[in-house]
């Protein structure tokens, strides 16, 4: 068992609390520690490392092999695994001891800012550092990539890949061990549901493993919140008759992750509503749910691999719109707004995953997790892209009503789209006009299959325009269908559509930061994102050109959950928090109206740095009309 | 009826697409709708709406096409979609014996429940999966392996299908073959009578012909809609 590296936030207090009663495996091990501490039994590691190895097995945390030649000099430091808990290869010969002191330090600290800042200080008192800084300041965040060094993320290209299934189960078993990012979802009866890699006869016994880790502390009354294993963090999320587990060496927060399982969790209320998944176990405890789940396997995963990825929506709970005039907004949101039905009770028309235009009903506003469900529907995974015409799909957005169904008319505005729909024909589809009739006469032979296209990963600056209504009604398709072709009628018509398309464009989504800060201060910057707390909306820079790259976002959203979670963490009072890295600095500001995090090269001075995050936030002050949907169309 | 000169007489047709999941109804719906085939497809959620147009010698049929999700959720959403359909296609796998049976339950659930005059139609799809595809062109990569992984076999189908008068094809949406002879042999299949209603009125007056049509196409639907809106 892994009790060794466990460690109960609910342990967290300060006063030193004698461990949970039920530990009789640790017990037995430290029984066994006299054989296996000394020198000369270091050479000898095979009954520690089989020992150990058990929990190595089902907590893949890359640490194997690591016991036969202990790290001299590496004592455990804070900053090695980035959670205050020893990584196991830190601790040396004192296996059990240390790590019995140890797993009872603070766990949800950010990693090495303190450190970090400090050392900061010292650098500048630096007279040599200060004459190199002034030759370094171009030095760009996370250029170590260039040079194939990914450090800690090294194999993180091949994180999305799928587990093949004609290797052996070895093999297999060590590809699923090497992913960064796990996320598990099981029923408290220890049924496997849902897990982002590898198939579930793969890892069915590590579900096991799991299932029986938390109900052992379930049935203790005192429910595991996380532990960390090597340099795996593992954070449980109890929901109901569920447990979801992050399993990440990505180095976020407990909150984070935990976020994180709460957003798959509102996914599968989202397909089953809360009513119907309490019904399903209440009646029979030990169901399968994957059955009444199948098909949306698809959602849960790109919805898992967006936080993999990096994911600003997830991070700071707000969306992303399109930057467009005040006065166009405001003229599409009445087009909208003139021409709505009964039925609706939502209407969003989104570009490329930011909202171009919301209406709604004055009493009901929309909440960020549930849009970020509906667009990573749409815009992350193909389900209803792919199928091309009208899709009308029930949905429950938990955050507005968890018990029942709403109905969702979805519809692509294609670039093919005529110009004008004056026909009174109101369901056309758009994707019969680039085709023929098909009737080929009697024995032609069909025209062979079109090469499949080469990749179903949906291109991530998404140029797509999609048109949602939301009803209650489940009637209320064909009159959707009607407002849709009036709609964008009116709003060809107009021209909005084409300006819509033309604000997609990849130069103009995205404020660049040479496009904001003078070229004096373009330099202190190299990437930021600003959330508008009260209008629960970010804008962030163009990721172009250095952050386009899988690794480098990775490393970039690395840095803001870093500084995400030193600013959020519970009682920390901060406002501003500046941290250098090897590879990069990076500021939090922090206020009632707005949060701000920055990224720039290492040698940026902290005067730079603050100098030109105060011409952010003024410059998003002037634009704020732009590129944020202020209250948006009400009815 | 119609002289040559005037444009063909047009109807709509509502048509539905039930099923297993995973059995390739959207595939069929594609490769019908824009002749296109995309491997793993994911699966739909809800329902989709397209249309697409049929052209028989003497007529226009306008196929409206609710192409639905097969998860089981999704069954009791069903009935919304072939109420008022004047075609269903009842989609199996031919490589998967239990998608056959569920293909038996939404024929009975059709005859029980939807229009009475309804055109049914049984599809065995993913042909190119078994040996016998022969008549597919492209074939090759998918049966040459010498396994076929055919579990229905055309007797049992077509007998059944007999017995319930359905309209029977095998097809494979991925080769295309027999996916637009389907929607012909349904097109051909509805009855003169059902399509009567949609063309009636503008048969008298030559010139406002094409204008009641384009009414009418209209026609069938929007008292649904509104219908549907009071319950």
């Amino acid at each position: 068992m892994a009790q060794e590296t466990e460690d109960l936030t609910s342990s967290l207090s300060p006063s030193p609390s004698p461990p949970p009663p039920p530990l009789p495996p640790r017990r037995k091990v430290s029984g066994e520690a006299p054989l296996q501490v000394g020198g000369q039994l270091q050479s000898k590691p095979t009954t520690a490392v089989s020992s150990i190895d058990i929990s190595t097995l089902s907590f893949p945390d890359g640490t194997r092999g690591t016991f036969p030649t202990p790290s001299v000099g590496s004592g455990p430091s804070p900053l090695n695994s980035g959670y205050g808990t020893p990584s196991r290869d830190s601790s040396g010969d004192n296996l059990t001891d240390s790590m019995s002191v140890m797993s009872f330090a603070p766990t949800v600290r950010a990693p090495g800012d303190l450190a970090s800042l400090v050392a900061g200080e010292f650098n500048r008192k630096s007279r040599a550092w200060n004459l190199l800084r002034s030759q370094s300041e171009t030095v760009q965040p996370f250029e170590a990539i260039e040079y194939g060094d990914s450090g800690e993320l090294s194999g993180f290209e091949k994180e999305f890949d799928n587990i093949p299934e004609n290797l052996t189960d070895d093999v297999r078993l060590s590809m699923w061990q090497s992913k960064m990012k796990h996320y598990l979802i099981l029923s408290s009866a220890g049924k496997p549901i849902w897990s982002r890699h590898g198939d579930l006869s793969l890892i069915n016994s590590s579900m096991g493993v799991i299932q029986t880790i938390i109900s052992f502390y379930e049935g203790a009354k005192d429910p595991l919140m996380g532990f960390t294993a090597g340099k795996a963090r593992f954070v449980v999320l109890t929901a109901g008759p569920l447990y979801f587990v992050a399993i990440s060496k990505l180095g976020e927060s407990d909150a984070q992750l935990r976020g994180q399982l709460e957003a798959l969790y509102m996914q599968i209320l989202s397909t089953l509503t809360l009513p119907t998944l309490k019904n399903i176990f209440v009646h029979r405890p030990s169901t399968d749910l994957r059955k009444p789940l199948e098909g949306t396997e698809t959602l849960l995963s790109s919805l898992a691999d967006s936080f993999t990825k990096g994911s600003p929506t997830a991070l700071l709970g707000a969306l992303e719109c399109l930057k467009l005039r005040k006065s166009q907004r405001h003229a599409i949101n009445n087009i909208f707004l003139k021409n709505r039905t009964d039925q609706l009770l939502y209407g969003l028309i989104v570009a490329g995953g930011k909202l171009v235009s919301v209406i709604r009903p004055r009493k009901h506003s929309l909440h960020p997790s549930d849009l970020q469900l509906i667009f990573n529907m749409l815009f992350e995974s193909g389900s209803v892209k792919s199928g091309g015409g009208e899709s009308w799909i029930p949905i429950c957005l938990p955050a507005f009503n968890n018990s029942g169904y709403l109905y969702m008319y979805v519809s692509f505005f294609d670039d093919d789209d005529p110009p004008s729909t004056s026909k009174p024909t109101t369901t056309t589809n758009n994707s019969n006009n680039n085709t023929t009739p098909t009737i080929p006469e009697e024995g032609t032979p069909p025209p062979p299959p079109p090469p499949p296209p080469p990749s179903s990963q949906p291109d991530p600056e998404s140029q797509e325009i999609a048109l949602i209504l939301i009803s209650p009604s489940r009637e209320a398709f064909y009159p959707f269908s009607t407002l849709r072709h009036t709609l964008l009628a009116s709003l060809t018509k107009s021209a909005h559509l084409p300006l819509i398309r033309s604000s997609l464009s990849p130069s103009h989504s995205r404020p660049s930061i040479p496009s904001i800060l003078p070229p004096s201060h373009a330099q202190a910057i190299s990437h930021f994102i600003y959330k508008s707390r009260p209008n629960v909306q970010f804008l962030m820079s163009s990721l172009h050109p250095s952050f386009t790259s899988p690794l480098a976002r990775r490393k970039l959203f690395s840095q803001y959950q870093t500084l995400h979670a030193a600013a959020h963490a519970k009682h920390a009072h901060l406002k501003v928090i500046y941290s250098v890295g090897e590879d990069c600095a990076s500021l939090g500001w922090v206020t009632p109206l707005f949060e701000l995090y920055c990224v720039a090269g290492p040698n940026v001075s902290r005067q730079a740095m603050t100098e030109a995050a105060n011409r952010v936030v003024k410059w998003v002050g002037r634009e704020e009309g732009r590129v944020f949907i202020i209250g948006g169309g009400v009815f | 009826m119609a002289d040559s000169s005037a444009p063909k007489p047009s109807s709509s047709v509502k048509l539905v697409l039930l099923g297993e999941a995973a059995v390739g109804k959207s595939s069929l719906v594609l490769r019908f709708v824009n002749n296109d085939f995309q491997e793993n497809k994911e699966p739909t959620i809800g329902a989709a709406f397209l249309t697409q147009k049929c052209n028989l010698p003497t007529r226009t049929i306008k196929f409206e096409i609710w192409d639905t999700a097969g998860q089981e959720r999704f069954a009791s959403l069903a009935p919304m979609y072939y109420r008022n359909a004047q075609a269903a296609l009842v989609v199996y796998d031919l490589t998967k014996p239990t998608s056959l049976i569920k293909a038996k339950h939404w024929v009975a659930e059709l005859q029980r429940q939807a229009s009475p005059g309804i055109v049914i139609a049984l599809v065995g799809n993913k042909l190119d999966l078994t040996n016998d595809s022969a008549g597919a062109d492209g074939e090759g990569a998918g049966g040459g392996d010498g396994e076929d992984a055919r579990k229905v076999t055309t007797e049992e189908a077509k007998t059944y299908a007999e017995e319930e008068g359905l309209l029977f094809f095998e097809t494979s949406a991925k080769t295309g073959y027999n996916v637009t002879e389907v929607f012909t042999a349904i097109a051909n299949a509805i009855p003169e009578t059902s399509l009567k209603t949609a063309r009636g009125p503008g048969a008298s007056a030559a010139a406002a012909r094409t204008e009641e049509q384009r009414v009418n196409l209209n026609g069938p639907r929007d008292p649904n809609a509104k219908e549907g809106c009071a319950c």
